[in-house]
């Protein structure tokens, strides 16, 4: 595409933000007395992204988790995962949703309270808003929405340490962690007034009222810094607490199903439409723009890793595009509904190669032994993703541009420097957030009960020692 | 009688195995294994791990005969097994004390 056709697409974009916000700026006047009631377009979309989302986690990254270890831990692999997911739910429903979802009073910038535990006040009735000023889904959905959030996020950690955690360690860790962590982040990147206030109060009360990432002006469409790079950290925190598993570098630890593991990566990519897309909470073009997005920067990661692997190691592998794949999922996350397809393109052809090079080199280089490489790929490719947002969002390179409630909610862009800082901001936040309170987490594990297993548990295998079965009986 | 061991590549089981029949041999045992004589490994690379593996999957057939039939059965596993690559394998010949047949009880002779 020509700049000139680019700057075109991007005043399109524009002006069909500008109409769309005008839209229903005036339908909302027209409607004053009346609170806004759920479409049931949005609302049907809303539950099928959720049910989307489930199916990343099981069987999605169940598979593509458990192909990658040995035959022996495959069952321990697909066991943390359901369990851990399960646990989360639960937590979420009780305290999760009420701390990262509510006003936090005094440490609002960090975390919300504890107004709806145990679900208060939440019914079939209840609302909340979507990014449209006027359109709002029911609360209930939301709610079953972002708890698929909160337990895929804490799912995915699990990789770091693999074929070594006590499973009791990971059942502790599935309500620590969350708890401390990812509540506190979810509130901190996607707690804001909402866009009803956002129109009508001047733009510092707005960040007043919002969690403080949100409040750097970061953005983050799916959960980049939330899930990604949040996961990754402490993956490669409980990795380095938990240790090398025994017999690393000098014995054999091949994939014992990269079938499995293909079969958890597909699944992943279907299921992340509900994610990214879904994260717009509502069934529009900006749906449409993520869903096209999550299709092109994965196409191209899953095109551009193998690439690479061909020319620097002599052939290309499928492990490698699978890898691509996830890190081009990974990356467009943040940018999904903020980036314009060609964006997305260039986004996935830059970060495989870079998360090649983490998974690879530098992992070998610092010989620390995250497992199934959840920093490698879903931190170091969320913070490319995350930055690049930052860029890619701009209407001269083809993206949504950012929209400004008081401005009738035209779209802007700041400017290429103040953008990625405020991304720069929300990433180095998550890294010292996630950093430090997984720290506190593991070691709190390692100190009372123990994080790893015995040595001869990890040399017969995970699953007869802690689970008492075997993945396979052939 | 004679215990025949040969090692030989997967894929020439089949022929190996008509060409024993032809013979009258009939019964054979075969297990999958890994070995490496002269043949070397190779490397599979999966992300950031390189495993230099040297052991190749391999056909370990048995087959118990007569004395009197051991150079045939040689010379058709020989025959059969060849590729003219490394790694065709090796055939082992050690003596066998004693045959029986479980259903029948038969022993040595009629139990081949």
């Amino acid at each position: 595409m020509t700049i000139e056709s680019l700057k075109k697409a991007g005043l399109a974009t524009l002006a069909s933000l500008g109409t769309l916000a005008m839209t229903a700026g005036v339908a909302f006047a027209q409607e004053a007395a009346k609170t806004p009631t759920p479409d049931k377009g949005d609302t049907a979309w809303m539950l099928v992204s959720t049910i989307l989302v489930l199916l990343m986690i099981v069987p999605g990254l169940a598979l593509f988790y458990g192909g990658l270890v040995r035959s022996k831990n495959m069952l321990s692999i697909l066991t943390q995962t359901l369990v851990v997911t399960c646990i989360v739910m639960v937590v979420w429903a009780l305290w999760g949703y009420s701390m990262a979802f509510t006003d936090g009073a005094g440490l609002n910038l960090y975390v919300g309270g504890f107004s709806k535990a145990l679900l208060k006040g939440v019914d079939t009735a209840t609302i909340v808003e979507t990014f449209s000023r006027g359109v709002v889904i029911p609360e209930i959905v939301f709610v079953a929405f972002q708890m698929t959030f909160a337990a895929i996020t804490t799912a995915l950690v699990i990789g770091g340490f693999a074929e070594r955690m006590k499973f009791s360690a990971i059942c502790v860790f599935s309500v620590l962690w969350p708890t401390l962590v990812y509540f506190p982040m979810a509130h901190m990147v996607w707690w804001w007034p909402g866009p009803e206030f956002a129109s009508t109060n001047p733009a510092d009360a707005t960040v007043a009222g919002a969690g403080m990432i949100w409040g750097f002006g970061a953005l983050d469409f799916a959960g980049g810094t939330v899930v990604h790079i949040n996961a990754g950290i402490a993956a490669l925190v409980g990795a380095i607490l938990c240790g090398k598993r025994v017999g690393y570098k000098t014995e054999s630890m091949a994939p014992h199903s990269l079938t499995l593991t293909m079969v958890g990566a597909s699944l992943l990519w279907v299921g992340w439409f509900g994610f990214n897309a879904g994260s717009n909470l509502e069934a529009n073009g900006y749906a449409g723009l993520a869903m096209l997005n999550t299709f092109l920067c994965t196409a191209a990661a899953g095109v551009a890793w193998p690439a690479f692997e061909w020319i620097l190691k002599g052939k290309p592998s499928l492990l490698g595009a699978a890898s691509g794949v996830v890190a081009g999922l990974v990356a467009i996350t943040p940018a999904a509904g903020f980036a314009g397809p060609m964006g997305a393109i260039v986004l996935g052809l830059v970060v495989s190669p870079i998360c090649l090079f983490f998974v690879s080199v530098v992992k070998n280089m610092l010989k620390y032994d995250d497992s199934l490489d959840v920093f490698g790929v879903h931190c170091v490719g969320g913070i490319i993703g995350a930055i690049a947002t930052g860029i890619l969002v701009d209407p001269a390179l083809g993206g949504a541009g950012i929209v400004d409630y008081t401005a009738g909610g035209a779209a802007v862009y700041p400017g290429l420097v103040p953008q990625v800082i405020a991304q720069a901001k929300g990433v180095l936040t998550t890294v010292l957030w996630s950093g430090i309170g997984s720290t506190i987490v593991f070691g709190l594990i390692k100190l009372t009960i123990g994080l790893r297993v015995k040595e001869e548990v990890e040399r017969e295998g995970l699953d007869i020692a802690e689970h008492g079965e075997r993945a396979y009986n052939m | 009688m004679k215990l025949i061991t040969a090692i030989i590549k997967p894929f020439k089981l089949d022929e190996v195995r008509e060409s024993l029949s032809a013979l009258g041999v009939q019964g054979m045992t075969v297990t999958e294994v890994k070995g490496y004589g002269r043949q070397k490994g190779h490397t599979e690379i999966y992300r950031g791990a390189e495993y230099a593996v040297s052991f190749l999957p391999k056909l370990k057939i048995e087959v118990a005969v007569k004395s009197e039939m051991l150079e045939a059965v040689i010379d058709a596993i020989t025959s059969k097994a060849k590729t003219g690559q490394i790694g065709d394998g090796k055939i082992f010949v050690t003596p066998l004390e004693q045959v029986v047949r479980i259903r029948t009880g038969e022993t040595d002779g009629d139990a081949l």
